[in-house]
């Protein structure tokens, strides 16, 4: 019976050439001999397990081999999307792959001096591996974890998507824990380094309808415009531009409840989830930590090409 | 095997829908009902992924009941369920990727669902293959149709919307109604299930239980301890 079972579904071939080997015969003569004894002698009771699990193994390692290159495939266009969708480049039914090809160029940046690495091969690097490679992270000081991540990779990678030579958006990786789960996200900025075009995340597990409410399209609408750091009131420069010595600590924050648009501060304020408090908090700290010296600022410092105007 | 639909596979096949639903009646894989239903779309894979497994598991079981060693059954049932429950998950990430990322670990979880080894305990041990399949079949339904009507009013009356479109307009978004958030949390599943078993009872009544026992007053000391 296991027999047939086995050779029903992957070995047929490979069964038939056994056939004629004298330890096939040897094994098929035992399993006629277990299979005829008492259900519950200590023989068969062994002979059954073992066989069974080895049918198992085979069935799932097989499923797990043969659909491994879909997986990882899978895995990688959800995170093209996620970037395409990100710096508004999306289009419903375009080739995903070839539209990332063409618009985003992967970078990788050294965390603590914001200048880009060279000598890493852009497209092998995986910042989430590297995370958890003791060689290729640095553990984060608990005062200043408030992402609640521990480790972080030295090396990050960023998308840039130009326009003419010119940067048109940074996109910049972002993770940290909310309720239940570490969300895993990116965030788009100006090339001014400081306001936001758009956020998402591609990877959590919060609470559906209340903290999984971050992949809603209209709360993440909210986003757009907003302000990363504090700017100084009094700009610095003649005509209301801001200079690197106007922007201050990352100030983006979720707050309770709908912004109000017309107070002071708005700008850098956005609704907070509604019944997913804790959802909220994570989200605000995890902006808050990359944005800051320990994240991306350094790098920032050295990307902003334009300086944004006052509003 | 020439009718494929004798008696027995249409009763296995139709009675665990109302008559001996694996919900309602049995109060098995409460769990998951409670976990998966606050989306449509979530719903539907997981019953499908539940009625595929509790099938297939059957009916490997209980081709191979005659060799089972007693002392070992529990495991061998379980081992076929956790290899079977691993390849869905598996064709899942394949096929069904965004799915699978909603559903996350609660595809993993179908192994623990009381369903599946009901089925195999009560039924596949001591029945022949094509009736195990189909009695998989039919209580996959049965857990189907709850989850799907769980689903039905936790997606409509806390997002407002079904298989994720919009079904009334939110006061968000300018709309009238205003979301029930408890709907999408996990308790909203237990009073939905409770109505609906008490409704189900109140059509039928013979699936009412039988009292098992007497409640004592506590001066009697005895039944204290329960």
């Amino acid at each position: 019976m296991l027999d047939k079972k086995v050779s029903g579904k992957h070995l047929e071939g490979f069964f038939a050439k056994l056939d004629k080997s004298e330890h096939y015969q040897k094994f098929k003569a035992y399993a006629k001999k277990v299979l005829a004894l008492g259900n519950d002698s200590l023989e068969k009771t062994i002979a059954i397990a073992v066989s069974l699990c080895l049918v198992c193994a085979v069935l799932v390692s097989f499923a797990a081999v043969a659909l491994k290159p879909l997986q990882v495939n899978n895995k990688e266009e959800d995170m093209k999307k996620n970037i395409l969708d990100v710096a508004g480049l999306l289009e419903e039914g375009a080739d995903i792959n070839a539209a990332f090809a063409e618009k985003i160029e992967p970078k990788i940046v050294d965390l603590a001096t914001g200048d880009y690495v060279e000598n890493i091969d852009v497209n092998e690097y995986d910042q989430r591996k590297a995370a958890k490679d003791p060689a290729q992270s640095v553990a984060i000081p608990k005062e200043k974890d408030i992402a609640h991540i521990r480790v972080k990779a030295k090396y990050a990678k960023v998308f840039l998507v130009k326009e003419g030579g010119a940067i048109k958006s940074i996109i910049l990786p972002m993770h940290g824990y909310g309720l239940w789960s570490t969300l895993y996200g990116f965030l788009s900025l100006d090339p001014d380094g400081q306001t936001v075009q758009s956020i998402n995340f591609y990877d959590q597990a919060e609470t559906p309808g209340l903290g999984g409410e971050v992949v809603n399209p209209n709360w993440r609408a909210l986003w757009k415009g907003k302000k990363v750091y504090a700017e100084t009131d009094q700009p610095s420069a003649e005509k209301g531009l801001i200079t690197e010595a106007d922007i201050g600590e990352p100030a983006l924050s979720l707050i309770k409840g709908a912004v109000d648009n017309t107070k002071p501060g708005s700008q850098y304020q956005v609704d907070g989830l509604a019944g997913a408090t804790l959802t909220s908090t994570g989200v605000s700290n995890l902006v808050r930590y990359w944005m800051s010296n320990e994240g991306f600022a350094p790098y920032l410092k050295k990307v902003r090409t334009v300086k944004g105007v006052k509003s | 095997m020439s009718a494929v639909l004798n008696d027995e596979t249409k009763k296995v096949l139709t009675t665990p829908l109302v008559n001996d639903n694996p919900i309602t009646l049995q109060v098995l894989g409460i769990c998951s009902a409670l976990a998966v239903t606050s989306q449509m779309s979530t719903s539907l894979i997981m019953a499908l992924a539940l009625t595929l497994v509790t099938a297939f598991s059957s009916a490997a079981i209980s081709a191979i009941r005659n060799h089972i060693p007693s002392s070992i059954r529990i495991i061998v049932q379980m081992t076929i369920i956790a290899s079977l429950v691993i390849v869905v998950d598996q064709l899942l990430k394949a096929f069904a990727y965004d799915v699978s990322k909603q559903l996350s670990v609660f595809v993993g979880l179908i192994i623990t669902n009381c369903i599946v080894m009901g089925r195999a305990e009560g039924y596949a041990m001591k029945n022949p293959p094509l009736e195990s399949f189909m009695d998989g079949i039919g209580n996959g339904l049965g857990y189907s149709l709850i989850l799907i009507i769980v689903a039905f009013f936790r997606e409509t009356l806390g997002a407002g919307k079904l298989l994720g479109f919009e079904v009334v307009k939110l006061a968000k978004d300018g709309g009238w109604y205003d979301p029930n958030g408890l709907m999408l949390l996990p308790p909203s599943a237990f009073f939905i299930i409770g109505l609906i078993i008490w409704g189900v009872r109140q059509w039928k009544p013979n699936q009412v239980e039988k009292v098992e026992f007497k409640i004592m007053p506590i001066a009697h000391g005895e039944g204290g301890h329960h």
